[in-house]
């Protein structure tokens, strides 16, 4: 598949954004600069990208606990996200929500998810709206492999494959379910062999190449946009850091982390890039300049933006009540 | 005027409303007929398109109305009995009742889930509970319970109106029961209770099928000259206290009536607000009448044992005066 040379650059740019905004975030917790919990996605960054870049804004994602990345992917601004991280009032979420419910509905953004598997349902209902409103909209549901055990995920693509709806599934299989590998998490290894269960395509790519990724998901979207039903993708990944940021990560050796480290699917991007004459070496180096800066200025923006008023906490519970206050 | 049972009612409320809005529609399984037939004329005015069967699914069901209702459209998932829906909690608690509060206001989620509750039926422990206060202790929800036809139109015309997730909680043992509905269909606000009869000895506050419990209580206690006001709260959140309250300033007694298992039931909240903030007009203790705290049964004269009675509420009335 053909993939315009505007295009992979800005697919570039979406991978090194979240890998730049990820590394900060992780610096800054180690700092103890940002608080909670906070899965970050470095290393993931090719299936987040390669989806969303074959969706509009129309469109709509699900994401998960770990969701910076498809945030970043489906258009969020890093700024309001970082600010968001730090609890301020700015944040996309007015410091309600923090790393695991951060979204942005406006760029049909569902929000991150803390429930492992909560977004299979939604996704499908949000399917059902496009289906039942007669648009050409398609709903996206990104989830990891440990989701895939959930109950969650039958009711879900069941529902989905019976009544032909445009939702594509995206398993984001990084290997472990939380601390657990795959292979004690379940007895398969391509979670897409699960599709047949339900009468519908599974397919697996590996995930780490951003032209596998974009190309099945394009396929995938491309169908479910024209009335074709669901489709299951796994895209095969691997994250870096650990489960959560401070996880001490006892069960998984080094060498595993350096052996992905060499399928990096920035590095592999970047190579492509400049082996191919796409773009050359001062162009990247000014780009990546940009993305470090922007990241910086999201920084410098969430410590500067104010805190959010303690009574705010009463608000944004309804549309119409405002709870009460504690006497 | 008209007359009409409570299951009718809702369906004919629900049906204004999917002729006034094309974007509400319901689903659920087999609403096409329905255990109780709640649906069955819905289906035959507007087919499969907009009254959809599901799978045994209440778990999609639930997550699905959300991630619709977060896109545009206003579903009405029907959980066919109320227990089924311990299968389909997160969707509720987890995501519909909190999506707009974590995502800072930036979202609205028309929703409605309706319910069957109730025991009285002989179908025991996983097919008669009355949950509300599952629901009422969640932020983020609103909890409906009509107790006659009338009411059950105009709660449910505000509740698909209302652009929150509302849990309209409905009694199984009331859907034939017949009562007057006014010709012209008029929404009743959320949050407003309504006394359901006058009366200055004492209050009986009463929610779903124990409201006409009350009722029958009060009208046998008439005959010993006793008085007695009953409160039917209609929606449980947003509560209407001060109708309660006033009330109770003019009898000074209160008995509380629900369904429900007694321990932690929606009763314990009203008589700890009533405690809290209604504690001067109280001549006598508050009295609470609720089910046993057991599973349901399902041998009939468990279950009549369990279920609170007329006789139960004219004792308790007695034991106040």
């Amino acid at each position: 598949m053909k993939i315009s040379t505007e295009k992979l650059i800005s697919i570039y740019e979406k991978m090194f954004r979240i890998r730049a905004f990820e590394e900060k975030v992780g610096e800054l917790f180690a700092k103890g600069k940002l608080a909670g919990f906070v899965h970050c996605y470095v290393g993931e960054e090719a299936v987040a990208v390669g989806v969303c870049q074959n969706l509009d804004d129309k469109d709509y994602i699900t994401s998960t606990h770990r969701g910076h990345g498809h945030l970043i992917a489906k258009g969020g601004i890093t700024k309001y996200m970082m600010a968001e991280l730090y609890g301020k009032s700015t944040g996309y979420c007015k410091g309600k929500g923090g790393s695991m419910h951060i979204a942005d509905a406006s760029k049909g953004i569902l929000g991150a998810n803390g429930i492992v598997g909560a977004g299979f349902p939604i996704a499908t209902g949000a399917g059902l709206s496009f289906k039942y409103q007669k648009t050409d909209q398609v709903a996206v549901c990104f989830f990891g492999d440990g989701a895939s055990n959930r109950g969650t995920f039958h009711e879900s693509l069941n529902l989905a494959s019976i009544w032909d709806l445009p939702v594509v599934y995206v398993c984001e299989n990084n290997m472990y379910g939380e601390f657990t590998p795959q292979s004690r998490h379940q007895k398969i290894n391509n979670i897409s062999d699960r599709a047949a269960s339900y009468g519908i395509t599974g397919v697996s790519v590996d995930g780490n190449d951003i032209f596998a990724v974009y190309e099945a998901a394009s396929l995938a979207i491309d169908k479910a946009r024209k009335g074709g039903g669901p489709t299951l993708l796994e895209c095969k990944t691997y994250r870096y850091r650990g489960h959560f940021e401070g996880d001490p990560q006892e069960y998984r050796t080094k060498e595993e982390i350096e052996d992905w480290r060499r399928k990096d699917p920035i590095i592999k991007l970047k190579k492509h890039l400049l082996e191919n004459k796409i773009c050359d070496e001062t162009k990247i180096n000014k780009l990546e300049e940009n993305i470090n800066k922007e990241i910086l200025e999201a920084v410098e923006f969430a410590e500067e933006s104010p805190n959010p008023k303690p009574e705010e906490a009463l608000e944004n519970v309804y549309t119409d009540i405002i709870e009460e206050a504690r006497k | 005027m008209k007359e009409m049972t409570y299951g009718k009612a809702i369906c004919e409320a629900i049906a204004y409303e999917m002729r006034r809005d094309k974007s509400v529609f319901v689903l659920g399984e087999d609403v096409s007929i329905g255990v109780f037939g709640v649906t069955k004329d819905l289906f035959k005015e507007f087919g499969p398109s907009r009254v959809m069967d599901t799978p045994i699914t209440e778990t999609a069901i639930i997550g699905a109305a959300v991630g619709a209702a977060a896109t545009g459209v206003r579903p009405i998932a029907e959980i066919m009995f109320m227990d089924f829906i311990a299968v389909a909690m997160d969707e509720i608690v987890n995501q519909a009742a909190k999506m707009r509060y974590m995502f800072g206001g930036k979202i609205t989620l028309p929703l409605v889930i309706r319910c069957a509750a109730g025991a009285g039926i002989q179908a025991a422990g996983q097919h008669s509970q009355s949950l509300e206060a599952w629901f009422t202790h969640i932020p983020g929800l609103k909890v409906v319970y009509p107790s006659t036809p009338e009411d059950a139109i105009g709660l449910y015309l505000s509740a698909i109106r209302d652009d929150n997730p509302v849990i309209v909680v409905e009694n199984k043992s009331l859907y034939a029961v017949k009562g007057k509905v006014e010709d012209e269909f008029k929404p009743i606000p959320l949050g407003r209770a309504e006394v359901k009869r006058e009366g200055d000895d004492v209050t009986i506050f009463a929610t779903g099928a124990c409201v006409s419990k009350a009722m029958m209580a009060a009208n046998e206690l008439e005959k010993e000259n006793i008085n007695c006001e009953i409160i039917d709260p209609r929606t449980l959140f947003p509560f209407d206290k001060e109708t309660l309250f006033k009330s109770i300033e003019k009898t000074n007694k209160v008995i509380l009536v629900t369904e429900e298992n007694k321990r932690g039931a929606f009763s314990a909240e009203v008589a700890a607000l009533i405690a809290e903030e209604a504690f001067d007009y109280l001549d006598a203790p508050i009295v609470r009448i609720g089910a046993i705290n057991t599973p349901v049964p399902f041998s009939k004269v468990l279950e009549e044992y369990y279920l609170p009675s007329v006789e139960d509420i004219k004792k308790a009335v007695k034991s106040i005066m």
